[in-house]
């Protein structure tokens, strides 16, 4: 979708300002928000590209008012909403009980067998989780074939951004094929199809003003691509 | 959870009111608890790795190998995952890496235009401007403008390829081996190479300026 998240090449943002000796959390609830995130995208309730897809369809002014794990916190509500593990009413109650108590409210935790989930989450952070597959397709392209991103604007999640639609550019590597967010996000299969390295000229993409011999590397699926003319 | 947690739950005294964030983080917290779906020492491991032990050290450790062992920075540049794994590094948000490497005629960058995409093991969590809009809005478009307000003029002579990670693969640049440091250790060429130099706004430190 062509969502405010997509924001390569808009102007208007203001200056980067780096923090110095930023600490890895600013307060305990964001510790929470990314363990929660975790942990339950850990569980199956929800792959990286609906989590991804639930960020970017939040009401553009929320996106941009939010700070980062406001925005994680979101998604996490949406998705587990909408996946029927916690409902919405019951999260809204939930935080007017909290509210009454303060913060302390006690919670009484469901038998767990004691590491069990600490176990799984401690895996995953050591050994990650590829979404490569094996199709025995052969690819499409080969590294210095004459490439152009397709102009197209589909309505739900894609990581085809805006700003190299319809331009030109060259393979410059395979990497083997991959789950195919558009319709991971939707839960609409896996589809793993190949994914390039395109290499576009920074002219060709932003005019003569950009440095002749700068350029923008971009990591795109293989239906994005199409032959350049 | 947390000691800090735990103080901030059962201090009697005037607990500061919470806000509206912190309060719908605490009933997921509660509601997620009661379902088993989440645990206190699930929480206490997933902030611990990346609080105690994954973070640009980790980075820092590969690019010094790749200064002083050529072979080993043939294999980084080959083949980023594999080579960053003889290390011991690996794991979520790097399991395909790629290392891409600075010289004299050639400066690379990395961003997520699209979200914060970011090379965990290798960086640990990333700085919130490289998750800010203005980073990721301006830098593929004014590479060097950007880089210019990090402290680094690049000549037009220099090349600059901007690395927009949107899809799995995750990127680490290997900064310039700083002049003057030849001989130097391993462990104290790890002191010179910072966060920002394998995203590719600085270059390592020099040997004078380490603290």
């Amino acid at each position: 979708m062509n969502g405010i998240h997509d924001m390569g090449g808009m102007q208007g943002a203001g200056a980067v300002v780096p923090e110095q000796d930023e600490p890895v959390f600013h307060e305990q609830w964001e510790r929470l928000v990314f363990a929660i995130e975790t942990a339950t995208s850990c569980q199956g309730f929800y792959n990286s590209d609906e989590f991804r897809y639930a960020i970017e369809r939040l009401p553009w002014r929320q996106y941009l008012e939010s700070s980062y794990y406001e925005r994680w916190l979101a998604a996490i509500e949406t998705l587990l909403s909408e996946k029927g593990v916690i409902s919405a009413e019951e999260l809204k109650a939930r935080v007017e009980q909290v509210k009454e108590h303060n913060g302390t409210l006690a919670t009484s935790p469901a038998p767990a067998e004691p590491g069990q989930l600490a176990g799984r989450l401690a895996k995953i952070v050591r050994e990650g989780a590829s979404k490569r597959r094996e199709t025995g397709q052969t690819p499409r392209f080969k590294p210095g074939d004459a490439v152009t991103a397709r102009n197209i604007n589909p309505a739900g999640h894609t990581r085809l951004p805006r700003y190299i639609r319809g331009k030109r550019g060259t393979i410059q590597s395979l990497h083997g094929a991959f789950s195919f967010p558009d319709t991971n996000a939707r839960r609409q299969g896996k589809n793993p199809r190949p994914v390039y390295t395109v290499r576009f000229a920074a002219r060709e993409v932003w005019g003569e003003e950009a440095a002749a011999s700068d350029s923008v590397c971009v990591d795109l699926w293989e239906s994005y691509l199409e032959p350049a003319l | 959870m947390s000691d800090e947690h735990d103080q901030h739950d059962h201090h009697g005294h005037h607990p500061a009111p919470l806000s509206e964030v912190e309060a719908r983080v605490r009933a997921l917290e509660s509601l997620l608890l009661e379902k088993g779906l989440l645990t206190p020492d699930a929480v206490d491991t997933v902030i611990a790795a990346y609080e105690r032990d994954i973070g640009p050290l980790n980075g820092a450790k590969v690019v010094a190998r790749a200064w002083v062992d050529s072979e080993y920075k043939k294999r980084l540049l080959a083949e980023g995952t594999s080579a960053i794994a003889e290390l011991g590094f690996g794991g979520m948000q790097g399991e395909h890496m790629v290392v891409v490497e600075n010289t004299p005629t050639t400066h690379n960058v990395i961003v997520c235009t699209l979200c914060s995409c970011y090379p965990w093991p290798v960086l640990g969590l990333p700085p919130t401007w490289y998750k800010s809009p203005p980073y990721r809005s301006r830098v593929v478009m004014e590479p060097r403008k950007v880089l210019e307000e990090f402290g680094l003029s690049l000549d037009e002579s220099i090349e600059v390829r901007v690395w927009d990670s949107s899809a799995e693969l995750r990127y680490m640049v290997l900064p310039e081996r700083p002049a003057g440091t030849e001989g130097m250790p391993e462990e104290e060429l790890v002191q010179l190479v910072t966060r920002d130099s394998m995203i590719g706004v600085a270059q390592a430190k020099s040997p004078g300026a380490a603290s």
